[in-house]
């Protein structure tokens, strides 16, 4: 069974993020992690690997330190990595989706498993769009998962219960919390990667242009959440103090 | 001169303070008032590799070398100084001793164990009247037939009431001063050793010290490392050793105090203003960035030199006296910036400062180390000796 899984570098969930002077979001300083539920569907496609002798290839897009995460994935245990640094300017879900695709119908798969989600643009949309060029059967937000011959048995969550649904391979599985703990990287894990195959492709090695993949949709502002206002006490005696603060509760904050 | 990190050793570090934020900080401020001592993150630890970096794979070791071993060592202290005890109780103590003077049965018999977390190891060198001048030990081994006959107390010895195996040093021909000393492994479980923990200590709560005493222990014969007279050297090389794990530790802990304070000092507000504003709070900062960054070099190139395989005693010692004094002057400067809430159990800083103390006094006081330092600038005795 061949497994191929979409991994993105994206900012720590703990990092503070601010904006530079031309308003974008400053990467600077920012450490960077793999997406959270990219590292599950790393995690699925070893565990489907193991039971199956298979062969996991992990695809990274974004800049040369996206190697990062591929060689985190590496060395968890996939077998083959592959790092493509278009360098464009902007991007979209298309863009990525459009590159991905071409990417990966280049290779050979059964499954290729993916994040539901990036945790920082958080658009959802990118496996759902590669399934959609590849023509492809997709299921999201996946918290069990079964391969049995040439089907895949995916548990999704609905809502207020879970849903059973059952796709023939190949198909795109996106994987969603609960899904599965990943492992740490051994440090024996962590040798091995270095000696693992890392394939490095820019656009025009998938035989695309910059104008093929111009971005469809793009972003007009970011804008930081506004810091938390001061508290304010209400001082004076009780009943007084309870009096001012309805008042300012109607008339200021006009919440009542 | 290179002063990146390559790679791996960067991917070592981030693995290990993921491990060290997942897995150990979630209860170490219960796990160290509880004085509770983790054997399952140890052997966590074991199966992720971390006490394996300097054992050939062949003895269930990986060879990523004393470079990886330092950087984890700095990660796990950072987070729990107690827990860190493992790569000095185990890798760089009985593990690496056995490797390069244990024979082919012992190794056999007791690196995969002590690489894998599976078994506890311990150095026994101190007594009640034998600190700092280790060759005044009392403790003898008396050889009869197939047994070394085992008498003597040790006092101080990290991980004794829960160890499975300990390195002891003691005289198997006291006339001959250090040259009549040999270097054992002692199954705790064998008859004749009675180990107390010492249960009311300052700091590194869940690291548990206890004394050991041998009372006729019998020891099999093949237990000896090396030759019998070379203990004394075997101790010294070991110190050298053990000396990485604590000035590791050091960093840790000085960077804990230092991540903290920046924290408080960005939130807490005084006079309108956070504190981090004030000059005098910016100094103490400053000085703990630099002392940090002074000591975790200084690391690097003492365990740089191991890996390399040259003489680096006195590296070594400057590494651990900087760094075990650094780990205290930024407890005591994140003490101050917290002030009260320092002082409080309620953050960990008042652990960070109690843990620190303990850098200054094991494996060799910052005394001892200023000797060896200052004697061999002196020219009255170099410290790089190769053995
Ligand atoms: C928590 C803890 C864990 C420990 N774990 C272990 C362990 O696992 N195994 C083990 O064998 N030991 C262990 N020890 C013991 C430790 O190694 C000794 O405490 C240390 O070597 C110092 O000995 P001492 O405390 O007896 O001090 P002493 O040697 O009595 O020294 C007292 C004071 O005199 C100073 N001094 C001594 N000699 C000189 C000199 N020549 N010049 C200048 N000043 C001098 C010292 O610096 C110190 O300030 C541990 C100790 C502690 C506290």
């Amino acid at each position: 069974m061949k497994v191929v899984v979409f991994t993105k570098q994206t900012f720590d969930t703990e990092a503070k993020i601010t904006l530079d002077d031309q308003g974008k979001i400053n990467p600077e300083g920012v450490s960077l992690i793999i997406n959270p539920y990219d590292e599950f569907a790393v995690e699925e496609a070893l565990r489907i690997k193991e039971k199956t002798k298979g062969e996991v290839t992990v695809v990274s897009m974004g800049g040369p330190k996206a190697q990062d995460v591929l060689r985190q994935a590496l060395a968890m245990g996939a077998d083959r990595a592959v790092l493509i640094t278009p360098e464009l300017e902007e991007m979209d879900e298309y863009t990525t989706a459009t590159i991905l695709a071409r990417a990966v119908s280049r290779m050979e798969y059964d499954l290729i498993l993916g994040g539901w989600r990036a945790i920082d643009d958080g658009s959802a949309q990118v496996a759902g769009r590669v399934a959609e060029i590849l023509g492809l059967p997709v299921v999201n937000m996946v918290i069990k998962l079964e391969i049995d011959g040439g089907r895949a048995l995916a548990t999704r969550e609905i809502e207020g219960g879970s849903e059973v649904v059952e796709v023939p391979l190949p198909a795109v599985i996106t994987a969603q919390k609960g899904l599965n703990e990943p492992r740490y990287p051994t440090m024996k894990g962590i040798m091995q990667a270095k000696k693992k195959p890392m394939e490095k492709l820019a656009l025009s090695d998938l035989g695309l242009t910059a104008e093929e993949v111009v971005p469809k949709v793009r972003a007009l502002k970011y804008f930081l959440p506004s810091p938390r206002a001061q508290g304010k006490i209400v001082p004076g005696e009780p009943a007084e103090a309870a009096a001012a603060l309805v008042r300012l509760l109607r008339e200021e904050a006009k919440v009542i | 001169m290179n002063f990146d990190l390559p790679e791996e050793l960067q991917d070592i570090k981030r693995l290990a303070r993921d491990f060290a934020v997942s897995e150990v900080l979630p209860t170490v401020d219960a796990d160290d008032k509880a004085h509770r001592f983790r054997r399952d993150l140890v052997e966590k630890m074991g199966e992720l590799g971390f006490l394996g970096c300097v054992i050939p794979e062949e003895y269930g070791g990986n060879g990523l070398g004393y470079l990886a071993l330092a950087i984890l060592a700095e990660e796990i202290a950072r987070v729990h100084s107690s827990l860190r005890i493992i790569f000095a109780a185990n890798t760089l103590g009985p593990a690496i001793t056995i490797w390069r003077h244990g024979s082919e049965e012992l190794k056999q018999k007791y690196l995969p164990g002590l690489t894998s977390g599976k078994l506890l190891g311990c150095f026994a060198m101190t007594e009640p009247n034998a600190g700092s001048d280790v060759a005044s030990m009392k403790a003898r081994a008396v050889l009869e037939g197939d047994y070394y006959i085992l008498n003597g107390s040790k006092m101080w010895i990290s991980l004794a009431p829960v160890a499975d195996i300990a390195l002891v040093y003691a005289y198997t021909d006291p006339s001959q001063r250090a040259k009549g000393m040999s270097a054992f492994i002692v199954d705790m479980k064998s008859e004749g050793i009675t180990v107390e923990a010492i249960t009311e200590k300052l700091g590194n709560w869940s690291s548990p010290v206890g004394t050991i005493t041998f009372e006729n222990c019998k020891v099999p014969k093949e237990n000896l490392l090396g030759r019998e007279g070379q203990g004394f050297a075997i101790c010294m090389q070991q110190l050298d050793n053990t000396r990485l794990a604590s000035a590791a530790g050091a960093v840790g802990v000085a960077q804990a105090c230092l991540d903290a304070a920046i924290e408080y000092a960005n939130t807490r507000e005084q006079f309108g203003q956070p504190i981090g504003r004030f000059q005098m709070i910016q100094d103490m900062i400053a000085q703990m960035c630099v002392d940090i960054e002074a000591a975790r070099l200084l690391t690097y190139r003492a365990a740089f030199l191991k890996d390399k395989g040259v003489p680096n005693t006195l590296e070594t010692s400057m590494a651990k006296l900087f760094a075990s004094e650094a780990a205290n002057k930024c407890a005591d400067y994140a003490l101050r910036i917290y002030s009260a809430y320092g002082y409080s159990e309620e953050y960990p800083v008042a652990r960070f400062f109690r843990d620190a103390k303990y850098y200054q006094i094991v494996e060799g006081t910052s005394n001892i180390h200023k000797l060896i330092i200052s004697q061999d600038a002196l020219g009255y005795r170099k410290a790089n000796r190769s053995s």
